[in-house]
């Protein structure tokens, strides 16, 4: 069954390690929604996060592909019930007299913030998940979005999981094995 | 001690055990080439007549003796000239490591003469390639890419070296050989279903790919049909892994697979496939393949597991590890129908070949014929790709592993000469090089450098005056539409061969063919046959593209 799911891929903090990814993705016929890519706690590491779309078997093809890549340290699937996801988007709107009240109060009830004003525009800064963002540009469309930009979902496993294996401590491992049993 | 950048480039291949270099000097490795100069004593380097020729000469060295081949090339159309090269060893997993000459670092990026991101362009068809910023970097980065290039499923390793790098001057040490990185170890449960499933089948095909034939695993796969009496077919890349005469073996499987050896492995129950990974050419239709047959597959890569085709229990692991520990596990059985039933599509195979397959006329059958007559069991057979490819496939009757040398994944028509020559010194053996017109003619000009090495290679071209291939499909789905498939330079082999200082030979009757092939075989340098076949000669039998194992085409009425 076709499902959107979030991966994570620790890789060498490298020039050219983000066109070895995105190159077997393109050549293998994967296809991403979106992509980032940031410094890590361990500078020797970058982290990148994807979301796809895709059954279960390309989700297992996806992670043994990019297994094989020379740059890559680790490989994990973000679980969707077990992690915590954000994305961050700007959204540059028209700022007339009658329409700002009511994107005031829409930016009120999703906990966006308004961080720049002029007379003629304003810019909202929204995070959340991926459906939270969606629901705000559906709320706020209809009145005129001049810009946007949005960073792509990244992503984090909840409790005691980490990406890079060495993270993981003997109380780590105690509190998850418990958990399991 | 310190040394040129270039010097340490050439002291790090020989430290990893090169003997030969296949290339082509140029604008930005003349340092490196200087370096060559200066230890012509302990490293030999083969110049070729292009690039190509060279990346395909390295392919067959490695493919031949199983150690790593190095081929260099300078910068911009020096090493895109490789790509080919690369791309073909890549999809027949062999270890190759490319070293190119780049503009110097200052240079990078500038679009400067002959100036090509080869890393960039590259990274679609090497295991992993470098770009080697800094000079103390250099050695081990070498290193490094023979140890990517032959550790778990091997394959080609390229190396960007810019000029400032080979001129610059750092501390040169040497290191003994790098080892091949560990792998996991295959998981013993699964071995141990593995055994339970043969126990319960009924109708155990064992199906063979070329990862058998890197991973040496020929005995144990005898071993293995011999304990559960089970037939074994192969792919194009895993002839040669088991003797043709062992009673066992069916031979080839596929689109232009033995007829008993495609038809059992459709009938089967169980299909233990080891070191092969589903190429559509091997397997036909995927999704009609395998309806009634239980899977286990065993490769070194795991990425090859449920990619092209969904198993049953997929093991991870070195091949040849894998069925040593699976042959202590087996209990050994018997399955009397099933080798009755297979004994039944061989005598139909049989039949069907002497149908379509006159013995007095010259066509591909008698021809292979004569050639093997002259052949060792231990003679590297080379092929180009095409038509005259599936027919060495079909006839030629291989015994020793690593003595058949194609182009399977990528096809590559033109591969033939290059490998040939590569195969000939890494083996020093008479080599018999099987090629086509159409093939032949793409990279001719390496007869240039047969001649110069006189290496011991007999070129066999099996001259019907078109791509017979194509043709051939032209002929079965496009209504007899020839569209540029007719090649009508008739040119003159034996002149051709005169040229480059070498005895040609040509075939044009079947009175004529055993007493040609006869003073060919026994030439001592290079020589070449020319030998004239008709152009409407079909390789049957043949799946339709797209078909399964239920539509062979095994003869046609007025071909």
């Amino acid at each position: 069954m076709e499902e959107r799911f979030i991966i994570a891929i620790l890789v060498d903090n490298k020039s050219g390690v983000l066109t070895r990814i995105s190159s077997m993705f393109t050549r293998r016929g994967f296809n991403i929604d979106s992509l980032t890519v940031g410094t890590t706690e361990d500078p020797r590491y970058s982290r990148i996060t994807i979301s796809a779309r895709g059954d279960l078997a390309l989700r297992k093809q996806l992670i043994k592909q990019a297994f094989k890549l020379y740059n890559v340290k680790e490989v994990k699937i973000m679980p969707e019930h077990e992690s915590v996801r954000r994305e961050l988007a700007l959204i540059k709107l028209r700022n007339k007299q009658e329409t700002r009240g009511d994107i005031l109060s829409a930016v009120d009830i999703f906990r966006g913030k308004i961080i720049d004003f002029s007379p003629n525009t304003l810019c909202v800064e929204i995070t959340g998940d991926t459906s939270k963002i969606d629901a705000f540009i559906a709320v706020v469309s209809p009145f005129g979005i001049l810009e946007m930009c949005r960073t792509g979902v990244t992503a984090l496993e909840r409790g005691c999981h980490y990406l890079n294996r060495e993270t993981q401590t003997f109380e780590d491992q105690k509190s998850v094995q418990e958990k399991e049993c | 001690m310190k040394m040129t950048g270039a010097q340490i480039t050439i002291e790090t291949l020989i430290e990893q055990g090169t003997e030969f270099v296949f290339g082509y000097p140029g604008g930005q490795v003349i340092d490196l080439y200087d370096a060559i100069y200066q230890a012509q004593d302990r490293i030999h380097h083969i110049l070729t007549a292009h690039e190509q020729g060279a990346a395909h000469a390295a392919d067959g060295y490695a493919r031949s003796s199983g150690k790593v081949g190095v081929v260099m090339a300078t910068s911009g159309p020096g090493a895109t000239n490789l790509v080919t090269g690369i791309a073909t060893a890549y999809l027949d997993s062999v270890p190759v490591v490319a070293i190119t000459g780049n503009v110097p670092n200052s240079l990078i990026g500038r679009d400067s003469f002959q100036e090509v991101d080869i890393t960039g362009i590259t990274i679609p068809i090497t295991k992993h390639n470098f770009f080697v910023k800094n000079i103390e970097d250099l050695a081990d980065t070498i290193r490094r890419a023979f140890q990517i290039a032959k550790s778990g499923r091997p394959g080609p390793v390229l190396v960007d070296i810019p000029k400032d790098i080979q001129t610059g001057k750092y501390d040169y040490t040497p290191m003994p050989v790098v080892p091949k990185e560990e792998q996991r170890k295959p998981k013993e449960y699964k071995l141990e279903k593995t055994a339970r499933m043969i126990k319960e089948c009924h109708k155990p095909f064992i199906y063979v790919g070329g990862g058998a034939i890197r991973a040496q695993a020929s005995e144990e796969i005898v071993q293995l049909a011999n304990l559960i009496d089970a037939p074994v077919g192969c792919t194009l890349m895993g002839l040669s892994v088991v003797p043709q005469d062992d009673p066992h073996f069916l031979g080839m499987v596929g689109m232009h697979g033995h007829y008993a050896s495609s038809k059992a492995l459709s009938e089967a129950d169980l299909l233990l496939v080891i070191g092969a990974r589903f190429s559509d050419r091997a397997t036909g239709n995927v999704n009609k393949y395998g309806r009634h047959t239980r899977i286990i597959h065993i490769d070194i890569d795991r990425a090859e597991v449920d990619k092209n085709v969904a198993v049953d229990l997929g093991i991870g692991g070195d091949v040849k590890e894998a069925l040593t520990e699976l042959l202590k596990l087996v209990e050994p059985c018997q399955h009397d129908d099933w080798k009755k039933r297979v004994e039944t599509l061989k005598e139909e195979e049989k039949e069907q070949f002497e149908k379509t397959t006159p013995l007095d006329t010259l066509n591909p059958y008698t021809l292979i014929q004569e050639v093997q007559k002259y052949t060792q069991p231990q003679t590297p057979i080379v092929t180009d790709v095409g038509q005259h490819q599936m027919w060495v496939a079909q006839y030629y009757r291989f015994q020793n592993p690593h003595t058949l040398i194609t182009s399977g994944g990528l096809g590559t028509m033109g591969f033939g000469l290059g490998a040939a020559i590569g195969t000939s010194l890494a083996t020093r053996q008479k080599t018999v090089l099987f090629t086509g017109d159409g093939s032949f003619g793409m990279n001719l000009n390496e007869l240039a450098t047969l001649s110069r090495l006189k290496a011991p290679v007999v070129i066999i071209i099996m001259n019907n005056g078109v791509l017979g291939m194509v043709r051939q499909w032209q002929n079965l789905f496009f209504e007899k539409h020839y569209s540029q498939t007719t090649l009508e330079s008739h040119p003159d082999y034996v002149q051709l061969a005169k040229a480059f200082h070498m005895k040609g030979y040509r075939i044009e009757a079947f009175d004529e063919l055993s007493s040609v092939i006869e003073q060919a075989m026994k030439e001592e340098g290079p020589a070449l046959v020319d030998c004239h076949i008709d152009k409407d000669e079909l390789v049957l039998p043949m799946l339709p593209p797209g078909g399964s194992f239920d539509d062979i085409i095994t003869e046609m009425e007025g071909a």
